[in-house]
């Protein structure tokens, strides 16, 4: 269902042409040397996303859920409209279970500080993996400093995935939640998701999945995954910053009390006591980021008008162009990613630091990232203090990651001197 | 922009690929560390005082070319001076790494000193490698202050 304007960006059926695509995402048209490969950290954004907040503002602005007049019906309308298009993306069964957040981050807090201080005592084992990042660690380290629970860490194998084996027997009867990243984000390492949430569910755990890399490029369906909790954010899928979501199962996000407490998330409120609406709302506390939200579902519709299918294809074959042009060049170790890398190549070049790396780079105009990316931990396992990260979005074709490579060399030969 | 070569200069790659004084000192009178939580450079700093004045400077660590010269450069300039004069010269390269004007004149075997560390003060057109060039000097005056076990962090 694509548009009569945008199909014409399209030349090749059932693909797209990321140079032609470019045309789309305004930064480059202000930037016209940009090389951007951190689309990891924050994806750019096209025009239909940037007009359609800037026009929501101009033509239908009034807060949701509370104004008897007509602009402030329609307001609400198109907030909600924007979160059936979150159920679709998602394949959710029903709107309700979609709760818009922040971020991710704030979306993994949600859970923790609801559902996990709830329904986990003392003892109760919590299961992450070594591939996760801060904002899927750090959460669960409160919630233990809070009530005494467990953090169990599945390892990587030598290739830099997800020790399946490992993973399965560190299951437990105690075991009451397993959060895993879906594609990790500091080495492009795509988890067998599928895999993990059965074995989790077989053993009775909830299955919480940060989605964060893999909502932009892969096709998400939360049902037939049968997972309890799936995140993702905004401003990674093409959307604006601020906004995220929390996919949660009804009856899960039924039985969970509110985190934050505020006008939007009440039915009645006096002194002595008040009662909470049912889900999303009840996770809603306070004017929400309205424009955020219809911002993100323009970003989806950008996403589905494009094909989900096509941007996997698309992120394949740039990723594979990339492993092949990267390893060509002598003394540049990929960051293992396991059995299969999608959408992102970290990297470590020998005898050149990753932010002196980074810093010949933005002088070749190439955007990439340099540091632990918040994944300390799995960055330290694999025995770096710091890896050079190129992400890929749908508007990199093969001449950025020649620019990245052009770029590299020039570094070798600066610092080689 | 400034030519990149100008913030790599020579001796930048010398320092950054052949540190001086890059060891433990075993029993230090001070010692400090340094974390740069952005990047997770880590650099530890040992001092030997003799009354005020500093008989031995090492550090060891993993860091850019940028913070492993200047760790490398200081521990050269440093070696024999007080505590006074070693305060001096960071006030002096902090405002110059930063763009601003130091506060007050060097003295001439210092000002030659501070000769030697300019080359790091190219750091100044890039707002965030400042932090490079000025941690391990962080980590001294925190070993100068604390003692014998503090860690300081730069953001």
């Amino acid at each position: 269902m694509r548009s009569a304007s945008l199909r014409s960006i399209y030349p090749a059926p059932g693909g797209f042409d990321p140079r032609v695509l470019k045309r789309e995402f305004p930064i480059f048209a202000s930037n016209p040397d940009l090389v951007f490969l951190d689309s990891g950290a924050s994806a750019q954004k096209p025009r239909s996303v940037i007009d359609r907040v800037s026009n929501y503002y101009s033509t239908d602005y009034a807060n949701v859920h509370r104004g008897i007049y007509r602009l402030s019906a329609r307001s609400t309308e198109l907030f909600e409209e924007a979160r059936e298009k979150m159920r679709a993306f998602l394949n959710a069964a029903d709107p309700r279970e979609i709760v818009f957040v922040r971020g991710a981050t704030e979306g993994i807090n949600l859970v923790a500080q609801s559902w996990g201080a709830t329904f986990l005592k003392a003892g109760d084992e919590v299961v992450l993996s070594e591939l996760e990042h801060h904002s899927n660690i750090v959460p669960w380290q409160l919630l233990r400093d809070r009530i005494g629970i467990r953090l169990i860490v599945a390892p990587i194998d030598a290739t830099g995935g997800l020790d399946l084996a490992a993973f399965e027997a560190l299951l437990s009867p105690r075991t009451r939640l397993v959060a895993m990243t879906h594609l990790a984000n500091a080495t492009g390492a795509l988890v067998p998701i599928e895999t993990v949430t059965r074995l989790a569910r077989r053993r009775g755990a909830k299955m919480l999945i940060d989605g964060c890399q893999a909502a932009p490029r892969l096709d998400v369906d939360v049902q037939a995954l049968d997972c309890d909790f799936y995140v993702f954010s905004g401003h990674k899928t093409y959307g604006p910053t601020g906004i995220g979501v929390l996919y949660g199962r009804y009856e899960t996000l039924s039985a969970m009390p509110p985190w934050q407490g505020g006008g939007e998330m009440i039915l009645n409120v006096t002194f002595e006591k008040s009662e909470f609406q049912d889900p999303p709302h009840r996770f809603e506390a306070g004017t929400p980021d309205i424009s955020g939200a219809i911002g993100l579902g323009t970003a989806i519709d950008f996403i589905e008008e494009l094909g989900r299918d096509n941007i996997l294809e698309h992120e394949d074959a740039l990723t594979g162009y990339g492993v092949d042009r990267l390893s060509r060049i002598p003394g540049l170790r990929l960051v293992e990613a396991g059995q299969r890398r999608l959408g992102i190549l970290s990297f470590d070049l020998e005898g050149v630091h990753a932010h002196d790396l980074a810093q010949v780079l933005d002088q070749h105009h190439v955007a990439v990232r340099a540091g632990h990316h918040c994944a300390q931990p799995l960055v330290e396992k694999l025995g770096l203090a710091a890896t050079t990260r190129a992400s890929l979005g749908v508007y990199n074709d093969e001449g950025d990651i020649d620019a990245l490579a052009a770029a590299l060399e020039a570094a070798q030969e600066m610092f080689a001197r | 922009m400034m030519d990149l070569r100008e913030l790599y200069q020579d001796i930048i790659l010398d320092h950054g690929r052949h540190p001086r004084n890059f060891r433990a000192i075993e029993h230090p009178t001070h010692l400090a560390q340094g974390h740069n939580p952005l990047c997770g450079d880590r650099v530890t700093v040992y001092l030997t005082l003799d009354g005020d004045h500093i008989a031995d400077v090492s550090f060891q660590g993993r860091g850019c070319a940028i913070s492993t010269a200047a760790a490398s450069l200081m521990t050269e300039v440093l070696k024999g001076k007080t505590i006074a004069e070693a305060r001096a010269l960071f006030a002096h390269f902090h405002a110059r790494a930063t763009g601003g004007k130091p506060t007050q004149e060097l003295p001439e075997p210092l000002a030659e000193e501070m000769d030697r560390l300019e080359p790091l003060t190219g750091v100044k057109a890039y707002p965030a490698r400042v932090k490079c060039a000025t941690l391990s000097w962080h980590a001294l005056e925190a070993a100068l202050k604390g003692g014998s076990d503090t860690t300081v962090k730069t953001e």
